[in-house]
């Protein structure tokens, strides 16, 4: 079982790697994008036969509490089988 | 005074800090690795510059689970000074000691140079002794120094007086380009609630010795010994 966590800046926040992009992005031509936001992403392996609900629960709560910081970042939690 | 540096793997700023407590101002300073819990009897302890982990997910987000920074936390919750500089501070954060984050320089670009440092407030142990008139002059050298607080984090710290030191221009105005990286209302240190924690992300250990030029990180060190001194 497999966790898939995406880590992104909070929209208050400002992103100038995001800023960075978008302005090479429009310099490469690609004058439609407007807007980048940048971020993580963690694919976690769980050992085989965890129970699914409990993997679940876990990955909320490192996700929270280790892989983003809430003060600046937003997560979310996919599963893959 | 017996000060305690912490030293991560990838800290890189722990002798400047050991060199500028024995040789500058001349008291005990001692060196603690980061897999102790024993803090040594210190009665301060610094949380030095540098890379600690690799800044590997996030600047300082690895260094709080380390053992040492579950004796650093008891110290600081009973009352003990504990000060992070730079990559210090970003640990203090992310250990939730101190309120906000450090997120990338605003421009992107590692900033290293002399900045100009307004003191916000006295009524600190780490300030105590500084002239919010004279700006000190103190080094910075990070990428990621830029502080971030929601307004209303920052409106507390303005309402509690705990926002330490201001990044100034000349004539010791908080303007934008006094802003060396972005920081909300030009924040270079704020204290906890408790006014015995402070980060800073300037290098006061780095502007301690004569060969250096500016002395004057100095008085961030005179006053920690000071309010130390008076507090007995």
């Amino acid at each position: 079982m497999r966790a898939v966590v995406h880590v992104t800046l909070k929209k208050t926040v400002l992103d100038p790697q995001g800023r960075t992009i978008r302005s090479a992005l429009n310099n490469f031509g690609y004058t439609r994008v407007q807007d980048v936001r940048q971020g993580k992403f963690f694919e976690i392996e769980f050992e085989q036969g965890t129970d699914a609900t409990e993997a679940e629960a876990e990955a909320q709560k490192f996700a929270h509490d280790v892989l983003a910081n809430p003060v600046i970042e937003e997560f979310t939690v996919e599963f893959q089988e | 005074m017996k000060f305690g540096v912490v030293i991560f793997p990838g800290s890189n700023c722990d002798h400047d800090a050991l060199y500028a407590v024995e040789r500058n101002l001349g008291e005990q300073a001692v060196g603690i690795w980061h897999q102790s819990e024993d803090l040594e009897g210190c009665d301060v302890i610094v949380l030095p510059g540098g890379f600690s982990y690799g800044d590997h997910l996030r600047a300082g987000a690895i260094s709080r689970f380390s053992p040492v920074m579950g004796a650093v936390r008891r110290f600081a919750d009973s009352g003990g000074l504990v000060m992070g500089i730079c990559n210090g501070f970003q640990v203090l954060v992310e250990s939730h000691l101190l309120p906000g984050a450090l997120i990338h320089n605003r421009g992107l670009k590692f900033s290293c140079k002399t900045v100009l440092l307004r003191t916000e407030t006295l009524n600190s142990p780490f300030t105590s002794l500084c002239d919010p008139s004279q700006p000190l002059e103190v080094p910075i050298a990070h990428g990621e120094g830029c502080y971030f607080a929601d307004d209303a984090t920052l409106d507390l710290l303005e309402r509690e007086d705990r926002i330490a030191f201001r990044y100034v221009d000349g004539n010791g105005e908080a303007t934008e380009a006094a802003n060396p990286n972005g920081s909300a209302r030009n924040i270079a240190g704020v204290l906890s609630e408790g006014r015995n924690v402070m980060g800073l992300m300037p290098h006061p250990e780095r502007a301690a010795d004569p060969a250096m030029g500016s002395q004057d990180g100095l008085l961030i060190f005179r006053s920690v010994v000071s309010s130390f001194v008076a507090a007995r």
